[in-house]
């Protein structure tokens, strides 16, 4: 009974803040009178539900923590733990499959691509972010260098696809090791501040070299990927797919076939990843992430394992960017905001930092479902920003925050527990 | 044969001086003890030789083999533990926390690993030298876990261990770097006296397994039983320097000790066993 009247003053004083904050916002309200002059008119009922509802969740939200908490978000962590050792596999084999369904529109081999293109870039990240423990809001640079790097090679050297993706990724890794020196030293909330800021320089130098990159007009023209050299084109003929096969061009062949590259280039970014976290260098790592001071005692170079890790995470947002320009055929730097970098955080952090598998989980969320919720028009980002405060609040380490060692000497299978993980401050 | 030299070393910070033109040496195959009153500068000694800091005088000389010289100041942070085989623990236990038992100890061993992966690109693909490198650090690992008695929780987190368990623990991973000399900062610190026990005996096991020690302790009993060597700082300054039973009765040790024994406890165990 006592804790029911905690709950009500707690809800009472969110309630009151909610009166504060919401007063001018939804209390007020400008609005133009007849003769053109604006005038503030009051809304008391709408201010009373807005406060109303939050007194209310906040109740619920007590109320159903108190009664049932920790059960539900261990319950299903441990579901998850427990049978993550079939989504994975179960995950891999729809999502190759997928664009072979019969009668699948066209529609869901796009928003397979662009989930796809998130998971690559959130695996990018979590070598930063998960692995190393190094904040990075500005990931988008690399996305962006990996798909200029793609259009201006490929339109000025006549190079195809395949050629360039090599050679983006190594820019991109260039340019994360740039990154990588100056923030060295810079730890935490400072670290964050400066690579967002660097997201922000390469946007603008994009945005402004107007004779390099055209400026906010983009670039255009520069082609497609290739099937060992032939092309997808809906004219059919000869050095296209449809041609060499003899089967009548159809847009989703070319759907399919960027489907398959997106996926292949996140499998390898995710292969390398998983061979890297049971190497020295991912130990390195994640070693780093847990006490830098310990790291330098037994010798680790910090300087040079925080620069790989820059790198090799910037390398793979490259890839990401190179094909995200060969896919659209057309960018400018409106596809390289900050709220890209954002939202690839996002997907990290909702999914686990470190985890490889909620990472496609939280792809899967972050992108695929606003895209389906689409019919519910202005409602979808409420519901969407609703979801995922709930989400953080059942699991507030994300969809899978256990960690796996990456080396056992017994035979059992162990998981260790996000609260003796450090989160790392960079 | 002397492992560690240091000369004329002072550490400034700012105005405070917290090593103050001190001199000594390690013997190999000593264990050497740092000990003084809180705040004497003993854990800044520490940081000094292991390149936590660069002092602001003085010298630094490590021989991590017979006929091989290293100076320590000179070298980045990073290095010493390579080139200087000096290996050190935290007075505040510094684990992965996240990682298991073994991860720690395999960590310890990056730059030999990392020398078998072919700039990772090796490893990575699964070729090379990698996987014979791995089977001989985890062979290394073992034996310290076994060394360290905590080969049963081999693959516990380590965060997770308890208090007694860590402390070997970041003995066993300092070890891991195979070095020639270890520095301990307070590793009987927060023990029980059968934990305190086993110390002792690990130490003079890594001892004579051929590794000098330098070890900064306040727990005089274990100091006075395993130490071949004592040198006692105060305010900065060394006041003596001799074996345990010159220290014993030696009058500026004492005076240091009931000095400090006389503002807060006079029956402070430190000073009952130095007198
Ligand atoms: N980084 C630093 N900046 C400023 N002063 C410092 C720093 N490190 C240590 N000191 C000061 O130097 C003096 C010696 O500290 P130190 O930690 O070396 O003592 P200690 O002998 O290890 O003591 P304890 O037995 O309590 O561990 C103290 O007065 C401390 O406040
Ligand atoms: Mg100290």
């Amino acid at each position: 009974m006592s804790n029911l009247l905690e709950d009500l003053k707690d809800s009472a004083a969110a309630a009151f803040f909610a009166l504060l904050i919401f007063g001018p916002f939804i209390g007020l309200r400008l609005s133009d009178n007849d003769a053109g002059n604006l005038g503030i008119a009051t809304r008391p009922e709408a201010l009373a539900l807005a406060v109303i509802a939050v007194f209310a969740a906040r109740l619920l939200i007590l109320t159903w923590g108190r009664h049932r908490p920790a059960k539900i978000a261990t319950g299903l962590g441990a579901q998850v733990q427990k049978t993550g050792k079939f989504i994975a596999p179960a995950l891999l084999v729809f999502a190759v499959v997928m664009p072979l369904l019969p009668g699948l529109p066209n529609a869901y081999i796009d928003l397979g691509v662009l989930i796809m293109t998130y998971v690559m870039l959130g695996w990018g990240l979590n070598i930063v972010v998960g692995l190393a423990g190094l904040l990075d809001l500005g990931y988008v640079a690399f996305y962006a260098v990996g798909a200029y790097s793609f259009a201006l090679i490929s339109t000025t050297f006549g190079l195809g696809f395949w050629e360039c993706l090599p050679i983006a990724g190594i820019l991109a890794a260039f340019w994360g090791m740039c990154l990588g020196f100056p923030v060295l030293r810079l730890r935490g909330d400072y670290l964050a501040i400066v690579t967002l800021a660097f997201g922000e320089i390469i946007r603008l130098v994009i945005t402004n070299w107007v004779s390099l990159t055209g400026g906010p007009n983009g670039l255009l023209g520069m082609p497609e990927p290739t099937l060992f050299g032939l092309r997808f084109s809906m004219a059919g003929g000869p050095g296209t797919f449809a041609g060499f096969f003899g089967i009548t061009p159809a847009p989703w062949q070319r759907d399919a076939f960027l489907y398959y590259v997106i996926l292949g280039l996140a499998l390898l970014t995710n292969w390398v990843t998983l061979r890297l976290r049971k190497q020295p260098l991912g130990r390195a790592w994640e070693a780093l992430r847990e006490d830098e001071i310990a790291c330098r005692s037994l010798g680790i170079n910090v300087r040079n394992t925080k620069l790989t890790a820059f790198a090799i995470g910037a390398f793979f947002g490259g890839f990401a960017g190179c094909f995200f320009s060969a896919r659209q055929g057309f960018i400018s730097p409106d596809s390289f905001t900050f709220i890209e970098s954002a939202t690839v955080l996002a997907i990290v952090v909702l999914g686990g930092a470190g985890s490889q598998l909620g990472v496609v989980l939280a792809a899967c969320v972050m992108i695929g479902v606003p895209q389906m919720l689409q019919s519910l028009q202005i409602y979808r980002m409420l519901i969407f920003g609703i979801a995922l405060v709930l989400i953080m609040i059942v699991r507030p380490r994300g969809f899978i925050s256990t960690r796996r060692p990456t080396v056992l000497l017994g035979k059992k299978p162990v998981a260790i527990g996000a609260e003796l993980r450090a989160e790392g401050r960079g | 044969m002397t492992i560690l030299a240091v000369t004329d070393l002072t550490m400034r910070f700012g105005g405070l001086t917290a090593v103050n033109n001190v001199s000594f040496s390690a013997e190999r195959g000593h264990i050497t003890a740092v000990i003084g009153p809180n705040g004497a500068g003993k854990t800044t000694l520490f940081n000094c030789i292991t390149g936590f800091y660069k002092p602001t005088v003085g010298s630094i000389v490590v021989c991590p083999q017979v006929g091989k010289i290293v100076q320590l100041e000179k070298l980045p942070g990073h290095a010493i533990a390579r080139k200087g085989k000096v290996a050190r623990t935290f007075q505040n236990i510094r684990l992965f926390g996240g990682m298991t038992v073994l991860e720690n100890l395999m960590v310890a061993q990056h730059n030999a690993l990392q020398a078998a992966t072919g700039f990772g690109v090796l490893g990575v693909l699964g070729i090379g030298r990698y996987r014979a490198a791995e089977r001989r650090a985890l062979d290394l690992a073992k034996h310290w876990l076994e060394q360290t008695d905590l080969l049963d929780r081999a693959d516990h987190a380590a965060g997770a261990l308890p208090y007694g368990a860590q402390r070997r623990l970041e003995i066993a991973r300092a070890m891991c770097t195979e070095p020639a000399l270890l520095c301990l900062d307070e590793p009987a610190a927060g023990l029980n006296p059968r934990e305190s026990a086993g110390l002792n005996e690990l130490l003079l096991k890594i001892r004579d397994g051929g590794c000098s020690l330098l070890l900064i302790e306040h727990d005089m009993g274990v100091v006075m039983k395993i130490s071949d060597h004592i040198v006692v700082l105060d305010h900065g300054k060394k006041i003596a320097d001799g074996s345990p039973l010159e220290i014993r009765s030696d009058p500026a040790v004492i005076a240091a000790y009931l000095g400090e024994g006389d503002e807060d406890d006079p029956d402070a165990p430190v000073a009952e066993s130095v007198a």
